[in-house]
């Protein structure tokens, strides 16, 4: 019996096929287990997200993720406001990408529509949208480092980086994070030349980082020792789970929707899709360290060569903006998997229907399955290896 | 490498070699659908148009053999659509369709000073309702085969008691969370599904807030906790006391 009062039908889940349940830990000894809550408060949690974990002894024979306690409704929202209105929101979904978001929208909305963007405009967007990678990725390592127990330096290094590339932003659109930035057929503002030179700087500076940043994760004994085969996702369940993004490629899945769909101008620029080969923890994170690598080679071959021109394709309306009814899917590669945006147009000014596709949520599905049988203290770094960003799950 | 995991990241897919993800779409929604009929008799697929420019074109399965259809897009070597993308659901409400029809009715009128019945043709509004419904919407990839993306669609026979859809969770485990997040939002039933619970709003919560007849609470204030049920007991304690001590036990 659930909340609307309707019986549901019991299923012997056994006779299913392609039921990739995890599997029954019995516990041991006394079989006394211990529940424990973590979260919605607990640090390494990333936000208000909670666990309800069983125990037995230090050993996790059962997980269950609770969500909710940051939803907005942010659909219906949407529903209630103009195709526009809904572009600053998509800021506050993953709040660590925004420019990433915006592109997704807009893409989406754009295949809606029908609309071109012109080059410049393209250009724009890899570069903004790669250097969004950058920072995600390397501020989910040094969460990863925070999580472990080294408390503070690491992480700093991160934001250090971080916090130069959030200072192009700032620059470009008015806020380090909530940039509202693009906008249906193109961007809201034009780059300057200046501003690409400063790119160019920070840009030539990053290998290093790069390099400085592996040291920390290759060199060092004991964050071998604790993410070394723990949390091991088959490939199979992953791509039955619809994970994408690092976390599938960590399970050596070769996926990239830069390279399969060639959205916006990714086809011009070549790059390497790192692949897994042990599919554990240490693996998610080296591949989002060799993906900082290949986006910085993406961005090197971008500013190269940025073409004049408009920003804007001239025949698209910012306000009174109403397309035609029929429904459309975009989806970009986002630093945290596939971010999707479905909207449904019935040819007023509102959209009928505007559903985001979350990564951070559905990459969460399989996290019982990589906890079970692990130690307590490794959930946390299971957990920071998915990079999830509770407004994105919780919307 | 000596460096245990230092190896164990490999590159690969160098180049652009892929064909442009639209024009390697070679199977058009008609072919998927006749492969399709052919896998599954009876199964009753219907093209759902897409005026857009995006064309995505989709597919109406009917309940009854939408899991076979499934299975068969999931394991067919040709189709192997393994990615379940997105799942979301759509509310449809009830429709007033309001027709103008011509009636001939008999009139009494006056012709040449002689009242007559005459027949003459009226004009009527007649409304009627379309029956509304839900609709549950997937976007399917193929990781194998770079295709996509395939859009399924079920529905639901009304919005108020027949809402139940077959779940795919046991094809896809990505459905889980997604199909748990309809039923919270939308109301409709996953039968099959493992752990048919509400994703997003609390437990004991009554409506769906996403349809699109869902009217907003007066009051934002409530939100049951687990203090409720202490402050009750509290308050059944103080009942409980002689007169007199009520602000002792208050304190």
């Amino acid at each position: 019996m659930n909340s609307t009062g309707i019986e549901t039908t019991a299923i012997d889940f056994a006779k299913r096929d392609g039921w990739n349940r995890p599997q029954v830990i019995e516990p041991e000894g006394d079989g006394e287990l211990l529940e424990v809550a973590m979260g919605p408060h607990h640090p390494s949690t990333h936000g208000v997200f909670r666990m309800d974990v069983t125990l037995d002894g230090e050993r996790v024979v059962h997980l269950k993720p609770v969500f909710g306690y940051l939803h907005r409704n942010h659909e219906k929202i949407a529903e209630g406001t103009t195709y526009l209105g809904s572009m600053p929101y998509t800021d506050r979904l993953d709040y660590f990408c925004s420019l990433s978001n915006n592109w997704a929208y807009a893409l989406s909305v754009e295949k809606l529509a029908g609309i071109e963007v012109p080059e410049r405009a393209q250009y724009i967007r890899v570069i903004t949208a790669e250097l969004t990678r950058i920072q995600n990725h390397a501020s989910a390592v040094g969460f990863l480092i925070q999580d472990m127990g080294a408390s503070g330096t690491p992480l700093m290094y991160a934001f250090k980086e971080r916090e130069k590339i959030l200072d192009l932003f700032e620059q470009l659109t008015g806020s380090r994070m909530m940039c509202n930035y693009m906008r249906f057929g193109g961007c809201r503002v034009d780059v300057s030349a200046a501003w690409l030179d400063q790119v160019r700087k920070v840009v030539a500076e990053l290998p290093k980082f790069a390099d400085e940043f592996e040291a920390l994760l290759t060199s060092n004994e004991i964050l071998m020792a604790r993410t070394q085969g723990i949390g091991v996702l088959r490939p199979e369940l992953a791509i039955s789970a619809g994970v994408t993004g690092p976390m599938l490629r960590a399970s050596g899945v070769n996926y990239d929707i830069r390279k399969v769909d060639h959205y916006g101008i990714y086809d011009r620029f070549s790059f390497k899709v790192p692949l897994g080969d042990h599919w554990d923890v240490y693996d998610r994170f080296m591949i989002r360290l060799l993906e900082m690598r290949q986006s910085i080679h993406i961005l090197e071959q971008a500013l190269k060569d940025v073409p004049a021109g408009p920003i804007m394709d001239p025949k698209t309306k910012i306000r009174n903006f109403r397309p035609k009814p029929g429904e459309a899917y975009g989806r970009i590669e986002a630093p945290k998997g596939e971010l999707g945006f479905y909207v449904i147009s019935d040819g007023t000014g509102n959209p009928y229907r505007y559903r985001v596709r979350p990564p951070s949520l559905i990459n969460l599905t399989i996290l019982e399955d990589m906890c079970l049988g692990n130690n307590v203290a490794d959930v946390v770094l299971i957990l920071g290896s998915v990079d999830i960003v509770l407004g994105e799950v919780d919307r | 490498m000596a460096l245990p995991g230092g190896d164990s990241v490999k590159a690969g897919n160098e180049g652009n070699k892929g064909i442009r993800q639209q024009e390697q779409i070679l199977k058009t929604i008609e072919e998927i659908k006749a492969a399709i009929e052919a896998a599954v008799p009876g199964a009753g697929v219907e093209i759902i148009n897409n005026p857009s420019p995006s064309a995505q074109h989709s597919l109406l399965l009917s309940p009854a053999t939408a899991l076979d259809v499934a299975r068969f897009l999931r394991d067919d070597a040709e189709l192997a659509f393994d990615l379940l993308s997105n799942v979301t659901g759509v509310d449809w409400p009830d429709k007033e369709i309001a027709e103008k029809i011509k009636v001939k009715r008999s009139v009494k009128k006056l012709v040449e000073g002689i009242e007559q019945e005459v027949d003459e043709e009226v004009e009527e509004v007649r409304k009627r309702i379309e029956p509304g419904y839900l609709e549950s919407v997937y976007h399917l990839y193929s990781i194998a085969k770079g295709r996509g993306p395939l859009v399924l669609r079920m529905r639901t026979t009304n919005r108020t008691d027949k809402v139940e859809l077959p779940s795919f969770t046991f094809l896809w485990r990505s459905a889980e969370f997604q199909e748990r997040e309809i039923f919270d939002l939308y109301g409709i039933v996953y039968t099959g599904h493992p752990d048919l619970r509400r994703l997003l709003m609390w437990e004991g919560f009554k409506d769906h807030p996403m349809r699109k007849d869902y009217v907003e609470p007066d009051d934002f204030e409530y939100e049951p906790t687990a203090h409720d049920e202490v402050l009750k007991r509290a308050e059944a304690h103080r009942q409980s006391l002689p007169t007199g001590q009520e602000g002792a036990a208050a304190v």
